[in-house]
C-alpha cells in the first residue's frame, strides 16, 4: 500500500489538474492546471524508477546495494525543462491577451469561432 | 563528390544544421538582414539536401540506424548490454524517409517564399529561429526511434509552432489562436508522456523496436495506446478534435501555415507509427482500424461541409485540410482493419495504405501551395475576407495559375496528383466497404464545389476599383509556389513512378513490424 | 514507357499521359467546332456590351458576385444540418478540451471492450 502511495498521488493530481483546466475560467488558473498535470506526470515518471531502499545511481565508489533507476530521473529532468518553457510561453500569451482584450477570462477568448 | 562523412552522419546533421542555424539567425540579423537571409536560406538548402540524400540512401539500401554516442553509427545493441538497445537512436525506415522528403521539399519552398513575404515585418530574428526549430522538430519526430525522443521533438515542434501562430499579434486574435492550440497540444503531449511512462514501467524500455518486441497488450498497454492515438489524432486535426485547426491555421502567417500542414502530417506519422510499429497485430486490428476509419470519415464530411460557408479564405482552406486528413486516415485505417489477414491485405489492404500514404505527400504539396497563394493574395490586398475580394485574376496571373493547380489537385481532378491518390483510395476502399468509398467521392465533389466558389470570388469578375493598382507578387514568392506547383504536376504525371519508388516501400515498411524490429535488434532475438 | 506512367490501382489503372492525349484530342475537336462558328463578331463595337433588357449597365464593381452570395441555395437546403453543426464550433477553450477528453474516454472504452 505504502509503495503505491505515489501512484495514488499521481491519479489525484491528474484529476485536480484536469478539473482545474476544465472548470476554471481564468487563463492563469487554467495554466496552473496544466502545471499540476505536468507535476502529476513527472511524479509518475520518478516513482516508476524508485526502488525501496535504493541509493543514487552513481557508480563511482558505490556500495554494493540496490540503486534507483537513473533513466526516469533523466526523463523527468527533461520534462521539467520543457514544462518551464511551456509555462513561460503560456504566461507570455496571457500578458498579450490582457493587454489586447483587457481580460483574461476564457469567455472573452471567443473571437475565433465557427 | 559528397564526402562520406556527410552520408554517414546525415541523420544527425539534418537535425543539427537547422538547430544551430536557428540560433545563429538572430545574431546574423544584427549584422545585416541580407546576411540573415543568407544564413537561413543556406541552412535550409543544406538541410533539405542532406535530408533528400538520407532519404534516397534509405530507399536504396533499406532502413538506416543512427545511434548517438555509439562507437559505430549502426551499432544499436552494444555487446555488453545484454541485447538491449540502450542509446538514443534514429531509425529511418522508408516511411520516415517519405516524411523526410515531404518536409525537405515543403520547408525549402516555404523558406524561399517567406524570405520575401516577411521582409517588411519586424521581429524577423525570432521568426526564423522558431521556423528552423519547427523544421528541426518535424525532422526529428519522423526519424527518431526512441519514444521519449519523439516526445521531446514533438514539444520542440509545438512550442515553436505556438510562437509562430501568435507571431502577428493582430489585435490579440492570433495570440488567442495560439493559446487554444498550445493548451490542447500541451495536454496531448502530457498524455503521450504518461503513455511513455507506462511503457517504461512495463517494459523497461524506451526504444520503439524493443517495446514493440516485448508488447503484451495488457490493460495498461491499451491505456497507453488510447492516450497516444487520441493525442496524435487531435494534433493532426481529426474531427471531433479539430476545433483548434481552423483557428491556428487561419491566424498563423501563411508561410507558417504551409509548414503547419507538414507538422500535422508528422503527427499523423506518429499515429501510424504507434499503431503499426509498436502494436501491429497485438491489438484488435479491426476495432482500432474502424476507429481510425470512423475518425477519417467524420473528418472528411465535417471538414468539407464546414468549409463551404466560410468567409475567411484561410479558415476555409484549414477546414479542407481537415477534410483531406480524413482521406489519409480512411486509407491507412482500411489497411489497419485488415492487418493480419494476408489475403485481404494483398487484395486491397496494401493498396489502401499506399493510397493514404500517397495522399499524405500529395496533400502536403498542394495544400502548402494553396496556403502560399492565400498568403500571396494577402501580401497584395491585405485581407483574407472572401467577400472583399474579386477580379484579382487580371493582375495576379501567376498566383491564379498556381491556385488553379492547387485547387484542381485538392479536388481530385485529373491529371493532377490528388486524383491519383484519391483513385487508389476509392478503389481499394470500395473493395472493403462500398459506402465509405461513396462518401469519399461525394466529399471530393463538395471540395471541388467549394474551390470553384473560392476561385470565382478571388480571381473572377471585373477589376474592382479598390484593387486597381495591385501587382503580381515578387519573384522569390512565385518561385516558392512554383516549386510546389511543379511537384504537384510531376507527381500527377508520374504517379506510378512515385508510388513504386516512394510510397509502396513506405506502406510495406509500415505494415511489416518484424522488419522494423529486426532492423534495430537483429532478427535472431 | 508503360511502366513509367501506368499506375495500377487494384481494380483498374490510371494513365495520366493517355488522359492528357485524350484531353488534347477533345481540345482540337472543340477548336475545330469553334472555328466553324459565327464569323460576324467584331471587337470594339456594341456587340461587346452586355444586354440587360435595355437597362443601363451597372458599374463594374457592382457586377461581381461576392462569395457571400454563392451557394446560398445549398446552405439553405442543408439548413437543418448546419444549424446543428456550426454552433458546436463555439470557440470556447473549455469545449475544445472537453471534446478531446471525451474522445479519449470513448476510445478507451472502445479499445478495452473490443480488445
Amino acid at each position: 500500500m505504502l509503495y503505491n502511495l505515489p501512484f495514488v498521488a499521481v491519479v489525484v493530481l491528474t484529476i485536480i489538474g484536469l478539473a482545474t483546466i476544465v472548470l476554471k475560467r481564468n487563463l492563469i488558473k487554467i495554466f496552473l492546471g496544466i502545471t499540476i498535470l505536468e507535476s502529476a506526470v513527472n511524479l509518475f515518471l520518478v516513482s516508476l524508477g524508485y526502488r525501496e531502499g535504493g541509493i543514487a545511481p552513481i557508480y563511482t565508489n558505490a556500495p554494493d546495494r540496490l540503486m534507483v533507476l537513473p533513466t526516469p530521473q533523466a526523463l523527468t529532468l527533461t520534462s521539467i525543462v520543457i514544462g518551464v518553457a511551456t509555462t513561460a510561453l503560456l504566461l507570455s500569451f496571457a500578458i498579450v491577451i490582457w493587454k489586447k482584450y483587457g481580460s483574461i477570462e476564457i469567455g472573452f477568448l471567443r473571437r475565433l469561432k465557427e | 563528390m559528397i564526402p562520406p562523412f556527410v552520408i554517414e552522419n546525415s541523420p544527425a546533421l539534418m537535425v543539427i544544421v537547422p538547430f544551430v542555424a536557428a540560433f545563429i539567425a538572430p545574431f546574423s540579423g544584427r549584422v545585416a538582414p541580407a546576411l540573415r537571409a543568407l544564413v537561413v536560406g543556406g541552412a535550409m538548402a543544406i538541410t533539405s539536401a542532406i535530408t533528400l540524400l538520407l532519404a534516397s540512401d534509405v530507399y536504396a539500401h533499406g532502413t538506416r540506424l543512427y545511434v548517438f554516442g555509439a562507437q559505430a553509427a549502426t551499432l544499436a545493441v552494444p555487446p555488453d548490454s545484454g541485447g538491449i538497445p540502450v542509446r538514443i537512436m534514429f531509425t529511418v525506415d522508408p516511411m520516415s524517409a517519405l516524411m523526410l522528403v515531404i518536409t525537405a521539399i515543403s520547408a525549402f519552398a516555404v523558406v524561399l517564399y517567406s524570405l520575401t513575404s516577411e521582409r517588411h515585418h519586424s521581429g524577423l530574428g525570432s521568426y526564423y529561429t522558431l521556423f528552423l526549430l519547427m523544421v528541426t522538430g518535424i525532422l526529428g519526430m519522423v526519424s527518431t526511434g526512441d519514444i521519449f525522443n519523439f516526445f521531446v521533438f514533438l514539444e520542440i515542434l509545438s512550442i515553436a509552432s505556438a510562437g509562430l501562430i501568435a507571431f502577428r499579434i493582430d489585435g490579440g486574435v492570433a495570440v488567442e489562436a495560439a493559446i487554444k492550440y498550445f493548451v490542447l497540444s500541451t495536454i496531448g503531449a502530457l498524455a503521450i508522456l504518461f503513455a511513455i511512462g507506462i511503457y517504461y514501467g512495463e517494459y523497461n524500455a524506451l526504444n520503439m523496436a524493443l517495446i514493440a518486441q516485448r508488447m503484451q497488450f495488457t490493460l495498461l498497454d491499451q491505456l497507453a495506446l488510447v492516450l497516444i492515438i487520441a493525442a496524435l489524432a487531435m494534433k493532426c486535426g481529426a474531427v471531433p478534435m479539430h476545433f483548434w485547426t481552423p483557428d491556428a491555421y487561419s491566424m498563423a502567417p501563411s508561410s507558417i501555415t504551409a509548414l503547419l500542414v507538414v507538422a500535422s502530417q508528422a503527427s499523423l506519422y506518429g499515429l501510424f507509427r504507434t499503431v503499426f510499429s509498436l502494436y501491429n497485430i497485438a491489438l484488435n486490428a479491426a476495432c482500432v482500424g474502424w476507429l481510425i476509419i470512423i475518425l477519417g470519415v467524420l473528418s472528411m464530411v465535417v471538414g468539407v461541409t464546414m468549409a463551404i460557408p466560410q468567409k475567411n479564405v484561410k479558415r476555409l482552406m484549414a477546414y479542407h485540410a481537415i477534410s483531406q486528413t480524413g482521406y489519409m486516415l480512411l486509407g491507412v485505417g482500411v489497411g489497419l482493419a485488415v492487418l493480419g489477414n494476408q489475403p485481404l491485405l494483398d487484395a486491397f489492404g496494401y493498396m489502401a495504405m499506399e493510397g493514404g500514404i500517397f495522399h499524405i505527400i500529395n496533400h502536403a504539396m498542394y495544400k502548402g501551395l494553396l496556403f502560399l497563394t492565400a498568403g500571396a493574395i494577402f501580401f497584395r490586398i491585405g485581407t483574407y475576407d472572401l467577400n472583399k475580394m474579386g477580379g484579382l485574376g487580371h493582375s495576379m496571373k501567376w498566383t491564379m495559375i498556381f491556385f488553379i493547380i492547387g485547387a484542381l489537385a485538392i479536388a481530385g481532378i485529373p491529371p493532377f496528383n490528388g486524383f491519383a491518390s484519391k483513385l487508389m483510395i476509392y478503389e481499394s476502399v470500395f473493395a472493403f466497404n462500398p459506402v465509405l468509398s461513396v462518401i469519399a467521392m461525394v466529399v471530393s465533389i463538395l471540395t471541388l464545389a467549394s474551390f470553384v466558389k473560392v476561385f470565382h470570388s478571388i480571381f473572377m469578375g471585373p477589376v474592382l476599383p479598390e484593387y486597381k493598382d495591385v501587382r503580381e507578387v515578387p519573384r522569390p514568392m512565385l518561385a516558392g509556389m512554383g516549386i510546389l506547383a511543379l511537384v504537384v504536376i510531376l507527381f500527377g504525371i508520374f504517379p506510378s513512378l512515385v508510388v513504386e519508388t516512394l510510397v509502396a516501400p513506405a506502406a510495406h515498411a509500415l505494415a511489416d513490424q518484424g522488419m522494423y524490429i529486426a532492423a534495430v535488434i537483429g532478427g535472431g532475438v | 514507357m508503360d511502366m513509367l506512367f501506368t499506375l495500377d490501382t487494384g481494380a483498374g489503372f490510371w494513365n495520366p499521359v493517355l488522359w492528357i492525349l485524350g484531353a488534347a484530342v477533345a481540345g482540337v475537336i472543340a477548336l475545330i467546332l469553334y472555328s466553324l462558328g459565327e464569323k460576324g463578331y467584331r471587337k470594339g463595337t456594341a456587340q461587346e456590351d452586355p444586354f440587360i433588357s435595355g437597362n443601363p449597365e451597372p458599374e463594374k464593381g457592382l457586377v461581381h458576385v461576392r462569395s457571400g452570395n454563392l451557394y446560398w441555395g445549398f446552405l439553405d437546403a442543408m439548413n437543418g444540418y448546419y444549424r446543428r453543426l456550426v454552433p458546436l464550433h463555439t470557440g470556447d477553450l473549455h469545449d475544445y478540451v472537453l471534446w478531446y477528453m471525451g474522445m479519449t474516454a470513448l476510445f478507451l472504452v472502445v479499445v478495452v471492450v473490443f480488445r
